[in-house]
């Protein structure tokens, strides 16, 4: 355990030098500031106002943006050490592969996952210096929301760090992950639907079985129970799982598959060559 | 000791280690030589247990792969090239030091003797160091510790004169209980460390050798050179091996060289032959 926190520590350090994260901080800091700045608690969207409103926001634009930039930094500096002799030498050194590997993940996800949550606990301090009222039940599941989806992609991304043997050949294959759950979202899914291309139960299984459309649905959910804006599709979820046991399946799946993954390329790595 | 028995590692279909047997005992010192691609690294990597392979490698009877932490908590590893690491020196040595189970104090220790102001970096990313720097921490964070095993690629050839014979001092005093692997493209670099000399070509062992062993790590030579003419480039040379002129004309040169850098010395005296009128070397 001690070595999977020095390794965990190291990576945090390493993470916080590089350029990388200053950026995400600052996406992420800025899109909370920039809400503000528009005005977003003043507008009214679906009987949504207040901070409720611009947490809906901020985890929309969050899904857009956080599992390409949890895959590409991921797979960029995990296979990118391996290239530049970082892992020859730091495994030359008595650290177990569990610990080396596990601990790389528990300090990536905190660097992954704090900018995002600190960025939203910013808003709903602020809201409350304002005297906004602050949804906190949203906030909550919002938070679990966050914390699952970095999950999932951290695991997914180590996953391909294992497999991949060049920092080239890991972003290509994260780019295109991170593309093919974008043509599996049910906009795509709806008009081959449509066309009769596929059956509507394949189409219902692949939007289920697709986390980033999970996590759509999911936030839809909060704000659209009924599921309307999904159209016929909201039927099938909501008589398979309920509203509630749909918000479960959310954050259970994606977390779940983030394991998975993680573990799989966990004994893809102790398998193989290691620099 | 150390024992690789028919080690055969492919990468893609090629045969980078060819059926690799080789013993080293406790005390040894082996020059591992050879051209780039005659399989020195993936060697040592195989040692390190950082690759898989055929055929077995065992280290006091542990296969370094599945004994991983017990292994290699007695492997000391300076690599040829130091990695680029952004974490603070300090945050380096605490790690290593940690991991290994020594106080990080011998490593600034050693840091010291190698002449490096390890206080005054601690705060500095270790990517941002020169590359002797580097070379001298990864040295201190090999040597500060209890290794029974050093394993060293081209450890020395970032040093200034002053750290190699301290550096050599530093392999002398682990003479006894310490066996030593310097891994190196020339014999002349190394020669006069080790007591046994293995060279590598296309993936097998060309040549395993004993060599004499009567150059001491911890002894000196007394310097001599007089020159018929002043030749600045030269100078210089020789000022970088602190050997200082005692004439007005500057002609006549002295001072004192590290034993084992006898063969690297007489290197950097070669490239001016034509100015030497004299020259001595004699064991103090």
């Amino acid at each position: 355990m001690k070595q999977l926190w020095l390794t965990a520590k190291l990576d945090i350090v390493e993470s916080l030098r590089a350029r990388w994260f200053q950026i995400y901080t600052l996406v992420f800091g800025g899109i909370v500031a920039l809400l503000f700045l528009f005005g977003l608690t003043e507008s009214r969207v679906l009987g949504f106002i207040g901070l409720s409103r611009l947490l809906v926001t901020y985890i929309q634009l969050t899904m857009a943006i956080l599992p390409i930039f949890v895959l590409i930094t991921t797979v960029r500096s995990v296979a990118g050490d391996r290239e530049a002799g970082v892992f020859e030498y730091l495994l030359s050194l008595p650290v177990s592969l569990s610990a080396w590997f596990w601990g790389k993940i528990v300090g990536r996800y905190i660097v992954v996952f704090l900018p995002v949550f600190l960025a939203m606990l910013g808003a709903v301090i602020w809201a409350t210096i304002a005297g906004i009222e602050v949804p906190w039940d949203m906030f909550g599941y919002y938070t679990a929301l966050l914390a699952v989806m970095a999950m999932c992609f951290l695991g997914i991304g180590m996953l391909i760090s294992a497999i991949a043997r060049s920092t080239d050949m890991a972003q290509g294959a994260a780019f295109m992950v991170w593309l093919v759950l974008l043509l599996f979202l049910d906009l795509i899914l709806l008009g081959v639907m449509i066309q009769g291309k596929v059956s509507p139960e394949l189409a219902v299984t692949l939007a289920l079985a697709n986390p980033l459309q999970v996590f759509r649905t999911a936030a839809l959910a909060l704000f659209d129970p009924q599921l309307i804006v999904l159209g016929p599709s909201a039927y099938v979820i909501l008589d398979l799982f309920g509203a509630a046991g749909y918000k479960v399946f959310a954050l259970a799946y994606p977390a779940l598959l983030g394991v998975v993954s993680a573990t799989t390329g966990y004994f893809i790595f102790r398998r193989g060559d290691l620099p | 000791m150390i024992q690789f028995t028919q080690v055969v590692k492919n990468f893609r279909g090629a045969r980078v280690l060819d059926g690799i047997s080789l013993d080293i005992a406790i005390g040894e010192r082996i020059a591992l030589i050879g051209s780039n691609g005659a399989g020195k690294t993936t060697l040592i990597r195989c040692l390190l247990g950082e690759y898989t392979y055929d055929g077995s490698v065992a280290i006091n009877g542990l296969d370094p792969r599945s004994n991983r932490t017990a292994v290699l908590g007695k492997i000391g590893f300076v690599p040829q090239l130091p990695p680029p690491l952004k974490m603070p020196v300090g945050q380096l040595i605490d790690f290593s030091a940690s991991l290994c189970g020594t106080d990080p104090a011998r490593i600034h220790a050693i840091a010291r003797r190698l002449g490096l102001d390890v206080d005054a970096i601690l705060t500095r990313q270790f990517v941002r160091l020169s590359g002797g720097m580097k070379q001298k921490l990864l040295i201190a964070i090999a040597l500060g510790r209890d290794a029974q095993v050093l394993v060293m690629d081209e450890p020395a050839a970032n040093l200034d004169p002053e750290a190699r014979k301290i550096f050599f001092d530093l392999l002398a005093e682990r003479l006894d209980n310490a066996t030593m692997i310097i891994s190196s493209h020339r014999l002349d670099e190394v020669s006069s460390l080790v007591n046994r000399v293995v060279e590598m070509d296309m993936g097998k062992i060309v040549l395993d050798d004993k060599v004499a062993d009567d150059v001491s790590l911890t002894g000196t030579l007394a310097v001599r050179i007089a020159l018929k003419r002043f030749e600045p480039a030269f100078a210089k040379a020789l000022d970088g091996w602190s050997i200082a002129s005692s004439d007005a004309d500057r002609l006549e040169w002295s001072g004192h060289i590290a034993g084992p850098d006898r063969l690297r010395f007489l290197g950097i005296v070669s490239r001016y032959t034509a100015l030497v009128s004299d020259l001595s070397l004699s064991e103090s």
